[in-house]
């Protein structure tokens, strides 16, 4: 018992769900509004967005890179797959086929430049960000779409029911979309043998070039996922918004960035987990929600989020720091 | 029985430098062979010819398996069984043990892991050669020899048959040395070919048949084991006959330059003293890790020790004050020259003159263009370096010229002590002697050296003195006129 706490105490998984934990107990005690079926069917529903974002980029930290034009990608895509599907019909197939394909050849195109050129993915993500989205934005003069198919603007209610408020609830898209997106990730890097390619790349690019791994592939489907994902993402968060607007998903990049990172990955590649990218984007959430429903100004919120990542990156660090002491030959 | 793996003729060339010149090696299943030969003498061309990574020059041949191939790509390599172990290993250190060894499973198409599997054949092949290792923990928290281990265990999971070990000895301790050893007696015994790259063989001489020895891209030859010494072999390595170039003088009766004085660094180094005279160069030689170069770090200012203190020219350096220290006089040549000492993308007259920008700066701190070429000029001339034009990037030269460079940067300094960690590491034979010349010169002249080295021969016969250091502590001096090299190579390792 004793030696498994210590074992836990080494994971940043288990600080993370200790300050989860205390999180929920401190939020429920102080506002009552917290723990309503109401407030977390919401919180759900509004962070699905970052939420399934995250579950992409934390791919891309794990095989030792980095991507920015993810938020970009989404756009694309959403303008993209909403405006074929106005235009010429669609169903739900059509939909995330058009939107998933898209998003999978912006991303071969980080992919060419990260994986063949060898430039350096924040380099190149930085550039395709801006491109993907000034054209977006030359095209479409920076237009809203507000009117959308309909049975994508009524989206999907499961296992509906009434609340004990009245209000009725449903497992809907966006809940559907972060569920799926998670298992997927989660699947890819622990259960197949691409996965822990990915792993052994980020952990040792060298030694995976050595001993054969197709390199080039690997980023391809790495970039490729992400673009994948941004693909669904934005179609969860244009039935979220019930509209389309071009201008709004860029900037939201670093938010995802800080959540896989709070989540424990590592920025140098080859460490960080699906559980730990939940963690981590919960926490995120949490602490969001709760100050909202503190009252507190949404300038302090900002404030207050910098701070526990700050925290959190500093307290893996020490930890780190700690263990590589113990681990230095005593003489 | 055919030899497992035969090479004839042998060549490569990058660009216009001849790395392999008509080289011919045989290799016998269950053989020990060394391959031996100075940095730069072509021993890692012929391992990546081998493992298929660079295609020879045509005319060659390779017979593998009775199969005459022209060149060999990875695969084919791989195919046969052909398994190196590199210097770094190539680990992932993020990944568990078993998942290291058995990480070839992971390779081809899209496939599902099937853990239990990973999991039998990581435990086979440790089964194979008794080795114990808790198949869950991660390779980043494991020992050096550990590690060597799973390196091992790898290549026997992917059914090695020949086993190219590139520097297996060098961060090992003695006994962890004896225990690889046992295990190479063992894989042998299995029809295993190994195949040790190294340039320190003392140690793995026991175990071998056969030692091939080239230079400069040559093959000297290849000689049964047992008619091979250390003296032999350096003269075989290196083409010529060692005499002692230092001048005997009487270094006790000049002033002390450097004085170190029970000095301690916990988890580097502890209780360490000595006194470097003007004049003289003092060797310091000891296994990677056991505190040599944390040292020299110490002494330069870019750590700070925890007892004792660092006088030069009697007066105490501030602890842990890079600056202080050079202000002092200290020059520090470091191990990783392309890392820290040399920005290798600047012209070499910017990279020359990088540690004296404010002497040379003028007024407003500007620096005169002129007076920047003829510090550079002086130094090229007085360190015989060859260069073309000092506006090219210091990439373009050579290994050898590259150090001098280094070099240069710190003597327009005019310090009083120069530390030389492992200044011939990448250089190739014949650009050695020409460092070791203006080392001489410069001790010559009144300088203090400490050279620091993991090659006993470069410390024997260009030191006035020899420290060795073992695990954090000096043992000495010794006298290498006196001290045979496998004496120092028992002290280094005990």
């Amino acid at each position: 018992m004793h030696e498994l706490l210590a074992r836990l105490r080494r994971r940043h998984e288990f600080w993370l769900v200790v300050v989860i934990v205390a999180l929920i107990v401190f939020l429920s005690l102080a506002t009552p509004a917290f723990l309503t079926l109401r407030n977390l069917a919401d919180l759900l529903t509004a962070n699905a967005f970052i939420g399934i974002l995250c579950a992409g980029l934390i791919v891309v930290l794990v095989s030792g890179g980095i991507d920015i034009s993810f938020t970009a990608i989404a756009t694309v895509t959403q303008y993209v797959a909403l405006s074929v599907a106005n235009a010429y019909g669609a169903n739900w197939l059509t939909l995330f086929l058009m939107a998933g394909v898209l998003g999978i050849a912006l991303g071969l195109i980080n992919a060419y430049f990260i994986g063949k050129l060898r430039i350096h993915s924040i380099i190149v993500s930085i550039a395709t960000l801006n491109i993907f989205y000034g054209l977006l934005i030359f095209f479409t003069g920076g237009d809203y779409i507000y009117t959308l198919p309909n049975f994508f603007a009524v989206g999907v209610n499961w296992f509906e029911f009434e609340g004990a408020d009245r209000i009725p609830y449903a497992i809907n898209l966006q809940m559907l979309l972060l569920v799926l997106s998670f298992v997927l990730t989660w699947a890819i890097l622990n259960r197949t043998n691409v996965g822990r390619q990915i792993y052994a790349m980020g952990g040792n690019p060298d030694a995976a070039r050595r001993l054969g791994f197709p390199v080039f592939r690997l980023h391809c489907f790495v970039y490729g996922y992400m673009g994948f994902i941004a693909g669904v993402a934005s179609l969860a968060q244009a039935q979220f918004a019930q509209s389309v607007a071009p201008t709004i998903l860029v900037g939201k990049e670093l938010d995802v960035l800080a959540a896989v990172v709070l989540g424990g990955a590592r920025l140098l590649g080859g460490v960080g987990t699906v559980f730990g990218t939940l963690l981590g984007v919960t926490l995120l959430a949490l602490l969001q929600n709760g100050l909202v429903l503190l009252g507190v100004s949404s300038f302090w919120s900002q404030f207050v989020t910098g701070i526990v990542i700050l925290a959190a990156v500093t307290a893996t660090a020490l930890e780190a720091r700690r263990q590589h002491q113990a681990r230095r030959p005593r003489r | 029985m055919p030899a497992f793996l035969d090479l004839q003729a042998i060549s490569k060339r990058f660009g216009g430098v001849v790395a392999l010149d008509d080289v011919a090696m045989t290799l016998e299943a269950g053989e020990v062979h060394c391959l031996v030969g100075e940095n730069g003498s072509g021993k890692s061309t012929l391992i990546k010819v081998i493992s298929g990574v660079e295609a020879p020059e045509p005319g060659g041949s390779i017979v593998l398996d009775g199969q005459v191939h022209a060149r060999l790509t990875p695969r084919e390599s791989t195919a046969a069984g052909i398994q190196v172990i590199y210097q770094d290993l190539s680990l992932f250190p993020n990944l568990s043990v078993a998942e290291n060894i058995a990480v070839g499973r992971h390779l081809g198409h899209l496939k599902l892991v099937d853990w239990a599997a990973v999991r039998r054949t990581a435990d086979a092949a440790m089964d194979r050669i008794g080795v114990h290792l808790q198949p869950d923990a991660l390779v980043q928290d494991l020992t050096i020899a550990n590690r060597q281990l799973v390196a091992i265990c790898r290549a026997l999971a992917a059914d090695a048959r020949l086993l190219i070990m590139d520097e297996p000895t060098a961060s090992l301790t003695r006994g962890e040395v004896e225990r690889l050893l046992d295990l190479v007696r063992e894989l042998k015994s299995r029809g295993i070919c190994i195949v040790f790259v190294s340039h320190r063989l003392h140690e793995v001489l026991d175990v071998a048949e056969r030692v091939t020895v080239l230079r400069d891209g040559r093959r000297v030859g290849t000689f049964p084991a047992a008619e091979i010494d250390d003296d032999r072999l350096a003269v075989l390595m290196t083409g010529k006959q060692f005499a002692y170039g230092l001048k005997d003088v009487d270094l006790a009766a000049r002033p002390v330059v450097l004085d170190v004085a029970g000095l301690g660094r916990d988890g580097e180094y502890e209780d360490v003293s000595f006194q470097v005279h003007e004049g003289e160069i003092l060797g310091i030689t000891g296994l990677l890790g056991s505190g040599r170069t944390e040292l020299a770090l110490t002494i330069f200012g870019m750590t700070e020790a925890e007892v004792g203190e660092v006088r030069v020219d009697g007066k105490a350096l501030v602890p842990g004050s890079n600056q202080a220290a050079i202000e002092a006089g200290v020059a520090y040549v470091s191990e990783d020259r392309l890392a820290l000492g040399l920005v290798l993308e600047q012209p070499i007259v910017d990279n020359a003159v990088a540690t004296i920008l404010r002497e040379l700066a003028g007024r407003l701190g500007l620096i005169p263009p002129a007076r920047r070429q003829a510090t550079v000029d002086h130094w090229i001339e007085q360190l015989a370096i060859k260069v073309s034009s000092t506006a090219n990037a210091v990439k373009t030269l050579s290994g050898g010229n590259q150090q001098r460079i280094v070099l240069a940067k710190w003597m327009a300094r005019q310090p009083r002590l120069l530390i030389l960690d492992s200044p011939t590491v990448g250089v190739d034979v014949s650009a050695k002697d020409g460092i070791y010349a203006i080392i001489a010169r410069l001790a010559a002249e009144g300088l203090a050296i400490l050279l620091i080295s993991d090659e006993i021969p470069e410390v024997r016969y260009h030191a006035h003195r020899i420290l060795i250091m073992r695990n954090g502590q000096l043992v000495g001096p010794y006298d290498p006129t006196t001290s045979s090299e496998a004496e120092l190579m028992a002290a280094v390792n005990a």
